[in-house]
């Protein structure tokens, strides 16, 4: 039996206020094996590491349990606490009585009880660990950044500037995201072309980056250091590497009633396109579910206007399949579809349009050229009015409960621009609170309120009401005259809220990353180590993990890649010791293990024994190669004779477990 | 009368075997949520779902416990790439065996939980406890010499 120490943490008042550690500490003192015990405000600060250390030194501990957080978060830590005792790090078992415990439960003496039996099913464990020493694995020097937003540009440019190679994965056409999408970006009003473009070109330019547009991950197998992807490289139906984005073919394309995306439908483009100007890759793209020649077989245009001949109809989606070290998710965000908010007439009128529809109506390279027109008549609107938190800060089912963040200084700057250009324009903005926490970013509010005149009006709008002179009648509350008021506008601009993308949650499945219920990313700690997910080596970078403005993103893009060439700095990675481990006096050779392996870890050889009659016999015996095998488990439970057993895991050590619960 | 006391203090022993990748970080993301569902419910943490020995479900309920539920990845997902098969598979096999031998399919669930889903984390358990309470104690497969005091 081992000399056990149990050391309980309050985590502060996390654990403390429903668990009633001193209890806990003092019952599991008891438990056999356990030969100290203590409590401390917070296990994981240096103090009390010390007091771990102390104990292990002064009381000769051969193992401890630590009842604290989630073991996904602070294990580690305290192997490492171990290991500077001088134990072995795998003599530690955690209770995890904070996640799974003292925060779902109210009730102080069931919450106390649950801890001690978790106390006393890790003390059982720890009883029978014996010492493990991890392997070495090798890492592959290449890191994935999925989605080629700002954040997955940001991310793969400061990870190729270090020196190694990155691939994006991008599912449009080209890279650029959002971003490109705007107009201007507050607070310094800088063009958001003349800041990202080049930097997509960059992108292009360096050697160590490589850029799958228009693709889409599909399989993601390994674990930090050694991941494999299967990345899906839709048919575009012309042959990028060939293809000179001259454009011809999408000016003699004959299906030219096609929603043009980029203008989030303002706009019609054809059915073979180039997204913009700027676009990286400078590629044509056919889009399959518009062009009448994959449709019906009719038409051939494009094909016939190629200098190049880079139309290629029977092209198919293409797998490639490569291996990384490391892997960002920079998936980004979507404003939520406003057609569910009725009262604010968006599918009745096209002069209600959202916020990003407004961006490319003010933009230079826009469907109106950068001159404010109404959708409807093209007439220059005279009164706007400006709606915040439409599905922010919302408790129905509409909406999201959050505040979508960017939402109070895009408007402001839209109030701005429209009041610089248009002064003779009436803009109103309706608003519940105005939230402009950022460097500079307070003053630039102030500066639309008080050098532009724009009309901030704290209270929401009930109603948008279109009538028949093109009018849009806005019923409204002013909460500081307390007044209901009506504002007859020319236009009315929804700034919706923000999601995360589609594609995050299949992603985050993927990956096994942890998402929270609005399928943001979550990080490993919300503090301490805000960009990576606590699945390791897997990293976030921007939007995709709650909503963000560009200064933001940006930062923690470079965060992410920082965080990715540490990995890919070292040469090898500790692996997991907790491995599969045959007794070869037990094994039958009956190669039941070799068929349930997914690693083909395990091998059979013949060896020779000596028998008790002093003769010789040659049995067929299974080994496992510790460096292939991943800790499953499917072999230990498949075996009939029970020759296999998992280093870390045991049989005996579960049934430890169980028995303890039980108990 | 008596009946309808002895039901309310009842309190089931739920043991939850949880896959280390998906649904051990979807009970922590529960945890983390504040979503909360019965102290009854006692997680162990196993690297895959294919690490859960049938003897271990036996185990649990030999030595008392009232309900037993395995958490793995969703098809598809697992982090070992096919554990989470291997566990159906067997699990299939047990949990029809235990209903054989008087321990009510209800007692026994196995379910797909990702990292992602503590809110499912939370449900599902709220529901396997409001199951197996409705059930009563196990009796079937207890074994006498252990019984809880």
């Amino acid at each position: 039996m081992q000399r056990i120490g149990v050391f309980v943490c309050h985590c502060g008042t996390n654990i403390a206020s429903t668990v009633d550690v001193r209890v806990v500490a003092e019952n599991l003192k008891s438990e056999p094996g356990v030969v100290f015990s203590a409590e401390y405000q917070y296990m994981c600060s240096e103090a009390g590491q010390k007091l771990i250390i102390d104990a292990i030194k002064e009381h000769n501990l051969g193992g401890i349990v630590v009842c604290s957080c989630s073991p996904r978060m602070h294990e580690a830590t305290f192997r490492k606490t171990a290991a500077a005792a001088g134990l072995n790090p795998y003599m530690v078992e955690i209770a995890n009585i904070r996640e799974q415990c003292s925060w779902i439960h109210k009730d102080k003496i069931t919450a106390t009880q649950k801890a001690i039996v978790l106390g006393r099913a890790a003390i059982a464990k720890v009883n029978l660990n014996a010492p493990l020493k991890a392997g070495e694995t090798p890492v592959t020097k290449r890191a994935l950044v999925i989605g080629g937003g700002i954040a997955g540009i940001q991310t793969a440019l400061d990870i190729a500037e270090a020196g190694f190679p990155v691939d994006i994965v991008e599912k449009n056409p080209t890279i650029g995201g959002k971003m490109t999408q705007i107009d201007k970006t507050f607070p310094t009003l800088d063009c958001a072309a003349c800041i990202l473009t080049p930097k997509m070109v960059d992108c292009a330019q360096n050697e160590n980056i490589k850029i799958y547009s228009y693709s889409e991950v599909d399989a993601v197998t390994g674990f930090v250091g050694n991941f494999t992807v299967r990345i899906r490289r839709k048919a575009r139906y012309v042959k990028e590497d060939i293809c000179t984005g001259c454009g011809l073919c999408t000016e003699k394309c004959p299906q030219k009633k096609v929603p043009d995306e980029f203008n989030l439908g303002l706009s019609n483009r054809r059915a073979i396109y180039i997204p913009f100007a700027q676009a990286v890759p400078k590629v044509a793209t056919i889009d399959p579910d518009y062009c009448t020649m994959l449709k019906s077989g009719k038409c051939g245009v494009c094909s016939k206007v190629c200098g190049v001949k880079a139309i290629d109809y029977t092209q198919k989606d293409e797998f490639v399949e490569e291996k990384y070290g490391a892997i960002v998710v920079a998936t980004g965000f979507n404003p939520i579809s406003v057609d569910k908010y009725d009262e604010f007439s968006y599918s009745k009128s096209a002069d209600v349009v959202t916020s990003l529809e407004y961006e490319r109506l003010m933009n230079a390279a826009g469907p109106t050229s950068g001159t404010l027109l109404r959708p409807s008549d093209l007439t220059h609107p005279k009164t706007i009015v400006f709606v915040q938190c439409v599905g922010s800060r919302c408790n129905d089912e509409r909406g999201k409960s959050y505040c979508s963040k960017i939402c109070c200084m895009y408007t402001a700057k839209h109030a701005m621009l429209t009041r610089e250009k248009y002064p003779d324009t009436d803009v109103y903005v309706f608003y519940i609170d105005v939230r402009t926490p950022g460097k500079g970013f307070d003053e630039f509010y102030r500066r639309a309120v008080e050098e532009y005149g724009v009309h901030y009006i704290k209270g929401m709008v009930g109603k948008v009401i279109p009538h028949a002179d093109g009018k849009l009648e806005v019923q409204a509350a002013d909460l500081i005259a307390n007044e209901q008021i009506i504002v007859n506008a020319d236009m009315v601009v929804l700034a919706a809220a923000i999601e995360p993308d589609k594609s995050a949650r299949s992603i985050g499945t993927m990956l096994t990353a942890s998402m929270d219920t609005n399928d943001f990313f979550t990080e490993a700690h919300p503090k301490l180590r805000p960009v990576e997910s606590p699945t390791a080596g897997i990293f976030l970078s921007g939007a995709c993990q709650g909503p963000k403005d560009i200064p933001e993103t940006v930062a923690q893009a470079s965060a992410a890649a920082a965080k990715v060439i540490g990995v890919l700095a070292k040469n090898t990675l500790k692996g997991n010791p907790c491995v599969a481990h045959s007794d070869e006096q037990m094994c039958n050779g009956c190669s039941q293990c070799e068929k349930v392996c997914p690693y083909g870890a395990i091998t059979y050889v013949e060896k020779e024994y000596r028998n008790f009659d002093r003769t010789t016999i040659v049995r067929r015996v299974a080994q496992v190669n510790e460096a292939v095998c991943q800790g499953c488990g499917a072999c230990t439970v498949t075996c009939p004779s029970g020759a296999m057993d998992l280093k870390g895991f045991s049989t005996k050590q579960i049934m430890a477990e169980v028995d303890a619960i039980c108990k | 009368m008596q009946v309808n006391e002895t039901n309310k203090e009842f309190r089931p022993q739920i043991v939850a075997f949880c896959c280390n990748w998906c649904s051990y970080a979807g009970a922590d993301l529960a945890g983390t949520n504040r979503l909360s569902y019965p102290a009854d419910v006692k997680i162990i943490r196993v690297p895959c779902s294919c690490r859960i020995n049938p003897m271990f479900v036996l185990k649990a309920f030999g030595r008392g416990a009232d309900g037993v539920i395995i958490c793995g990845c969703h098809p598809g997902d697992c982090h070992y790439t096919s554990g989470n098969y291997f566990a159906r598979r067997r699990m299939t096999l047990l949990f029809s065996m235990l209903d054989y031998l008087g321990i009510e399919k209800e007692r026994t669930r196995l379910e797909w939980v990702s990292a992602a889903e503590g809110q499912k984390f939370a449900e599902t358990m709220n529901s396997f406890v409001e199951t197996v309470t409705k059930l009563g104690p196990n009796k079937r497969l207890e074994d006498i010499r252990c019984k809880r005091s």
